[in-house]
């Protein structure tokens, strides 16, 4: 029952437009002249780009578990201060525009980078640092922009973990090793599968870093169905390459499935504050401090390099670009007070994180209650967006929602419904795995001791259920902020949001347009780690409120 | 879930007010709504568009659906149950595919007769000339301040070991502007010599990026770029572009153009067949034709006006250059041809 509201709305907005826009490629006059699926599936072309795909996302899954398994431990097991800032400031990559990142990247690791005038200095020929154009600086960009998935799916699940199971292993000889592999990570790995597996479908559908720092010429799918899409309307090749994206994106959700399946195990899950301490001994302050201070070198520098550039004024510093940004008329000709932008992102921020709570929430208990083929088959679903071109959904939804009632082309709750479905996801995954680890025992106790089933719910799921959703409302919060690919193909009204504006101003040229656009990034970030942190401190009243 | 039933509320009234989409039959009671469809990089002044809601009593709607190639598509998706009433941004690249489709219905605007005859180009008027812009190599001036090289003038410039690493361009495959550019050099060089251009600019380094912004601000070393390559593909009116917002007042460009091998692309508007306001849409494109709005264009979308008779602002005619005899293509030939050249380019230059 819980499943049908969520259901409704995927086949409405995600499954209709996108089998009519596939339907019209693979049908009719466009078909009968242009290449079969066959033929562009066969094509040596398609099969590069479906390797470079997959190799690529499959690498920037690795390194980006492997980098923030470390911070996600620390997170969880230690309290320190500024601990929730700090989580919170980790979602800031997830809302920059990919322009404002590789510009940032670039200043870092490019031709001028500091670390290349250090080694001319040092009498280097060559500038010793050119990641431009390379598959590195692919994956660099991956794992800068998904670590906080890692770190908060799984750091949210360790912290509910029970120490004393490890304790208990250490205490019977376990080296600190062996206790980690054979009690800790086991009970870990259906939350590195579900953070894995969006790692995975995000950098798989990857666009805007592919085009930007990959060096031309490299693409992925979601290039290429741009490409055909947006600029040659070739849509039968459109099409078949939609389908072979779709198609391994279920594949690979399949595979998820029977693993998730497989991996669940029911454990006593204790609050986090329980959990945590201060790192006291020597040791502790070291893998602390080690850790942090590698997450500031892959998170923190490139944003500091943004800030810095937002000051930068000429040879000085200074504010010009804030100061232009609240002059009527001091911007580029497209100009949009920034009030009014930041007004709309909160709003549609907002809006998005309202459905995509409800939706995911009801999505995740119908999910995790019932197992087999209905459950799965959700789940799939769910994540099919995540997996599928923003092009392709756009223009779907130009072909298919086109009758009233249904016409909602032009209007602007198209926009939190397009960020809903790329938000829900996270909702769903932050939860599934924690209502799924809930012990049968827990309900029985507490149906024995006389408590509804209602009232057990409330007591014993809710509980764990709020805390994880409210991981998924930052997130969907997050990714709302900072959306522009899939609301870039939709033909939307007049409102821009803070994205829009940093491409708008990119768009000329004029130093006092690229401080703005710099400065515009800034308030971004600060935006987004102010909301994050409000959301996370309504933690409290929230495990009311269910 | 009684907050999150208040806002579902609000957020379903705040949709509900806006929702008033497409063409549809007007009431009464409010005024006629115009709906705009255009690219993300349309701008107007505010007075230009009240001025016309005023005139006319209408309210106008704009609607923006990416870039002008994604824009077009969807017209052309659309097509049965269009989106709005007139479209503006169709530019000379994307022209035949638009009237292909059969999107558009002719209107013969009262103002074109102030419209020089080069840029009337369709006969049956379904498609009105509203401004022009050329894309044109750019020049960081400090870098060839010294005449060690001096500064290139023609294409062929760029061949010569001097310009060696010095030029960024954009993947014409992802970028209008790339495009644009690798369409001056098939004008130039014709479809016997470009690939041996191309050929010979690959042998010189040339750095290729896939968007305007990345080669602009990242790789490109004069204005507020980044980088360190002294010529880039841009337009010709981005040295006033520099000037107009520049940080702190200059009174000469950083940047200069190179008067050789610029190509001109042509934005149209039109009206959209299926629409019930017509008239209003004409009315609309003979508001952008009046010349209080082509002299306001210059200055909001950085392109130049395509009235004779349209003064342009002083920072255009002391900094930008005006391109005498740009290059240009025939708009069938550039729409057999796209595909076939992109893919050549990029077996030519990236493989």
């Amino acid at each position: 029952m819980l499943g049908a509201p969520p259901l409704l709305f995927l086949l409405l907005f995600f499954a209709y437009p996108v089998a009519t826009i596939v339907g019209l490629g693979l049908s009719g006059d466009a078909a009968a002249g242009g290449a079969g699926v066959l033929d562009t599936w066969l094509d040596e072309r398609t099969r590069d780009v479906l390797g470079f795909t997959v190799w690529q996302a499959a690498l920037s899954t690795l390194l980006t578990v492997l980098a923030a398994l470390p911070g996600a431990y620390v997170f969880a097991r230690y309290s320190f201060r500024g601990k929730g800032l700090l989580r919170a400031a980790t979602t800031i990559p997830f809302v920059l525009p990919t322009v404002v990142v590789a510009s940032a990247f670039l200043a870092l690791l490019g031709p001028r980078s500091p670390l290349n005038g250090l080694a001319t200095m040092l009498g280097a020929p060559d500038p010793v640092v050119r990641l431009e154009g390379s598959l590195w600086a692919i994956l660099l960009a991956h794992v800068f922009y998904m670590y906080a998935v890692v770190l908060r799916l799984v750091g949210g699940v360790w912290s509910n973990l029970d120490p004393r199971t490890e304790e208990a292993a250490r205490v019977l000889g376990a080296s600190r090793w062996i206790a980690f592999r054979q009690v800790t990570l086991p009970l870990l790995r259906p939350a590195i599968a579900s953070a894995a597996a969006i790692v995975f479908l995000f950098t798989f559908t990857s666009f805007g870093v592919i085009l930007l720092l990959g060096s031309p010429g490299t693409a992925t799918l979601e290039v290429e169905i741009y490409r055909t899409t947006a600029l040659l309307l070739d849509l039968p090749v459109a099409a078949a390459l939609a389908l072979l994206q779709m198609a391994s994106v279920a594949l690979l959700l399949l595979i998820y499935g029977r693993l998730q399946d497989r991996l669940a195990i029911e454990q006593r899950l204790g609050p986090a504050a329980d959990v945590e301490r201060p790192a006291r001994d020597r040791r502790s302050r070291l893998v602390v401090g080690a850790t942090l201070t590698s997450m500031g070198l892959l998170l923190a520098l490139p944003l500091l390099v943004l800030v810095e550039r937002s000051f930068a004024s000429g040879d000085g510093h200074g504010l010009g670009g804030y100061g232009a940004l609240f002059e009527a008329g001091g911007g580029a000709g497209a100009f949009v007070p920034p009030a009014e932008a930041i007004g709309n992102s909160l709003l549609f921020a907002a809006a998005t994180v309202v459905m995509a709570s409800v939706l995911g929430l009801m999505s995740a208990v119908a999910i995790a209650y019932r197992r087999g083929w209905a459950s799965r088959g959700l789940d799939a679903l769910l994540m099919l967006p995540l997996g599928t071109s923003a092009v392709t959904l756009g223009f779907g939804f130009i072909v298919a929602l086109d009758e009233p009632p249904l016409d909602l082309r032009t209007s602007v709750l198209l926009i939190p419904i397009a960020h809903t479905l790329v938000a829900m996801p996270f909702v769903v995954r932050a939860t599934v795995p924690l209502i799924r680890a809930i012990q049968p025992r827990l309900r029985e106790a507490a149906a024995v001791l006389g408590a509804s089933p209602r009232r057990t719910w409330l007591e014993v799921d809710g509980p764990v259920i709020s805390r994880a959703a409210l991981v998924g409302g930052g997130f969907a919060f997050a990714v709302s902020l900072g959306e522009f690919g899939a609301t870039l193909f939709i033909a939307r009204p007049d409102v821009p949001t803070v994205p829009i504006a940093i491409f708008r101003l990119l768009g000329q040229p004029g130093a006092l347009n690229f401080a703005q656009a710099m400065a515009m990034s800034t308030i971004l970030m600060v935006l987004t780690a102010v909301s994050v942190l409000l959301i996370e401190r309504w933690r409290g009243h929230a495990a009311t409120a269910f | 879930m009684k907050r999150l039933a208040t806002a579902l509320a609000i957020l379903m009234l705040a949709g509900c007010s806006s929702t008033g989409s497409g063409p549809q039959p007007s009431t009464s009671s409010v005024p006629t709504e115009l709906v705009l469809m255009t690219h993300d990089s349309f701008a107007l002044p505010d007075e230009a568009i009240d001025a016309f809601e005023r005139e006319h009593g209408a309210t106008l709607r704009i609607l923006r659906s990416g870039d002008a190639g994604s824009m077009v598509n969807q017209a052309i998706l659309s097509r049965e149950h269009p989106l709005a009433d007139v479209l503006f941004g169709v530019d000379s690249t994307f022209l035949s595919r638009a009237l292909e489709a059969d999107i558009f219905l002719p209107y013969g605007s009262s103002e074109l007769a102030a419209v020089p005859q080069v840029f009337r180009v369709d006969a049956r008027q379904r498609v009105t000339p509203i401004d022009h812009g050329e894309v044109c190599l750019n020049i960081d001036r400090e870098a060839f301040a010294e005449g060690d090289p001096p500064a290139p003038q023609r294409l062929e410039d760029l061949t010569l070991p001097e310009y060696r690493g010095m030029l960024v361009v954009q993947d014409p495959a992802s970028s209008s502007v790339g495009l644009s550019f690798l369409l001056a050099t098939v004008a130039r060089f014709g479809e016997e010599g470009w690939r041996d251009y191309w050929a010979a600019l690959r042998e010189n380094d040339v750095l290729v990026t896939d968007g305007w912004e990345d080669a602009y601000y990242g790789r490109f070393s004069g204005g507020a770029g980044e980088g360190d390559r002294p010529i880039v593909v841009s337009y010709a009116s981005s040295p006033a572009a520099e000037v107009v917002f520049a940080e702190t007042p200059v009174t000469e460009a950083p940047t200069a153009v190179v008067l050789d091998g610029c190509y001109r692309q042509v934005e149209f508007a039109g009206i959209l067949q299926g629409t019930e306001k017509p008239d209003l849409a004409g009315d609309f494109i003979d508001h952008l034709l009046s010349r209080p709005v082509q002299e306001a264009i210059p200055l909001e979308m950085f392109v130049y006006p395509v009235r004779g008779d349209a003064v342009l602002p002083e920072v255009f005619t002391e900094h930008a250059q005006v391109v005498e005899d740009p290059l240009e293509l025939p708009r069938e030939q550039v729409e057999e041809n796209r595909q076939r050249w992109i893919a050549e380019w990029t077996d030519t230059v990236l493989r």
